[in-house]
């Protein structure tokens, strides 16, 4: 029982993490290489525990993150629906891939997420964004690998104690 | 691990329920966001969930902050001494030239005064720092440490001590977010200082421009040149510098005269601005002067009717004359 507690809280801390992560302002050299941090720990946490994360789940923390630094109430909130949507329909697959297969259908994932906030912004009536718009998907997809393996390796760690 | 594997992990098809509830919340996402494009919800909300939001932007703002105090508590010794020998020249040459400006400025009141104008070179200014958060990539926003507590509205506009930055967009209780002049949604009534022509400053799409889309063909415009706020609009105080016209060409239709400026102020360095309290002309005619009669001494003792002017006017010089006679009588 409290190991399960634990382990929600662990849960909640990481995406608590991930949103202040969010905030936490670069550089501004650096600032198109943001990734998008709550949609990778979603997405980590999506393929790692099967009833964790629902959409319901997605859409609260979007809300949140809108509440933080959104400009637009329910736009993260309808960019993580869909991005976790579509990672728990192929669940089952994306867990058995290689490392690297899973890195790319996580960039595609980002890619499309991308997608959807330029069509947002586009029907908001904002301007077209420039070409270092698209950076930040990729590092994203580079950073999976490893942001896996510390959770994974940060779990274990805590489930041993 | 033989896991049996339900209705809600199927191996290649989906459900349709999934699918369904997928529908569901994404109708209820572009609702919220429809709602609030029309209504500012976000900023409702933000404002009733202060107390959860503010700490969480200051501790996202603590990293920054962290990094600027290190890099003074660590600093090179000697780039210290050379930041403060330079601030010490600045200081002095601004010293100077403030000196020199008090003259003019002293006469242009007078002038002013003479011509019954209302605006006067004062400034009334609000030191606010900027903390360092994340608004969201290419939102051209930043987020200071000043809010409604400190008496700070929507629509004050925010200058460092190169220029104009922006304005207020929205305000918390104790943090307020400025939209900078940079930001493509924001656009500024300019004047070039050179000829006094006027036009409109937008912001760019890559954010570290201003573009000027619409000049005449036939205008004096010149890479160079400054700009200044015009004041036309009454949101900008005039005559705060806004940028410097570095690229001038023909638009691609050909009827109009596109520039680029450069912001003057340093949009992404500033950590510590100033908010101008609301000096905006109000519009509409002057009100009435008073009316002016002949010097004091030149007017008539009132007689019994308008007893009180008369009365100041009487014994104002009258506190005079004990000294003047006292020094007569030795």
């Amino acid at each position: 029982m409290s190991k399960y507690r634990d382990g929600r809280w662990w849960f909640i801390g990481t995406l608590a993490f991930a949103l202040l992560l969010m905030l936490v302002p670069l550089p501004a050299v650096l600032e198109p290489f943001k990734p998008y941090w709550p949609a990778l720990c979603l997405l980590y946490w999506t393929l790692e525990s099967e009833d964790r994360v629902t959409l319901g789940m997605a859409f609260g923390v979007g809300l949140f993150a809108d509440l933080f630094n959104g400009v637009l109430l329910g736009e993260q909130a309808l960019r993580l629906c869909a991005l976790v949507f579509i990672a728990l329909r192929f669940r089952s697959r994306l867990r058995f891939f290689p490392m690297w297969q899973q890195t790319l259908a996580v960039l595609a994932l980002l890619l499309n997420d991308r997608i959807l906030l330029l069509v947002v912004r586009m029907l908001a009536g904002d301007a077209m964004p420039p070409a270092s718009w698209w950076i930040s998907p990729f590092v994203g997809a580079a950073l999976w690998p490893f942001l896996t393996l510390l959770l994974d390796d940060l779990r274990a760690r805590l489930r041993r104690q | 691990m033989a896991r049996a594997r339900d209705e809600s992990s199927p191996l290649f098809a989906g459900n349709a329920a999934g699918t369904l509830r997928l529908i569901g919340y994404l109708a209820l996402a572009l609702v919220l966001m429809v709602l609030d494009q029309r209504n500012g919800w976000l900023w409702r909300l933000r404002d009733t969930a202060a107390v959860v939001v503010e700490p969480v932007y200051r501790l996202a703002g603590l990293p920054a902050a962290g990094i600027h105090s290190l890099s003074a508590a660590f600093g090179d010794r000697q780039q210290l001494t050379e930041q403060n020998q330079r601030l010490r020249q600045d200081l002095l040459l601004a010293n100077a030239k403030l000196n020199q400006m008090a003259a003019v400025a002293q006469q242009n009141q007078r002038l002013k005064q003479l011509l019954d104008t209302r605006n006067s070179l004062g400034l009334k200014v609000q030191l606010a720092r900027v903390v360092g958060v994340d608004l969201g990539a290419y939102r051209y926003r930043i987020m200071l440490n000043v809010g409604a507590r400190e008496g700070v509205k929507p629509g004050q506009p925010v200058i460092d001590a190169h220029g104009v930055m922006g304005q207020v967009r929205e305000v918390l209780p104790t943090t307020s977010v400025v939209m900078l002049i940079t930001d493509p949604s924001d656009a500024i009534p300019v004047v070039v200082a050179r000829s006094g022509l006027r036009t409109v400053a937008y912001g760019s799409r890559d954010g570290a421009q201003l573009s000027l889309p619409n000049i005449p063909l036939a205008a004096d415009v010149r890479v160079g040149d400054q700009l200044l706020t015009s004041g036309v609009g009454g949101r900008f105080p005039p005559g705060f510098p806004v940028g410097r016209i570095s690229h001038v060409a023909p638009a691609a239709t050909g009827m109009f005269l596109v520039a680029q400026a450069r912001p003057a102020a340093d949009i992404n360095r500033s950590d510590e601005v100033l908010l101008l309290h609301d000096q905006a002309e109000p519009d509409g005619p002057p009100a009435p002067a008073a009316p002016v009669g002949p010097p004091l001494d030149l007017a008539p003792t009132a007689p019994g009717g308008s007893a009180k002017s008369g009365l100041t006017a009487a014994t104002a010089p009258a506190t005079h004359r004990p000294s003047s006679t006292g020094g007569v009588r030795r």
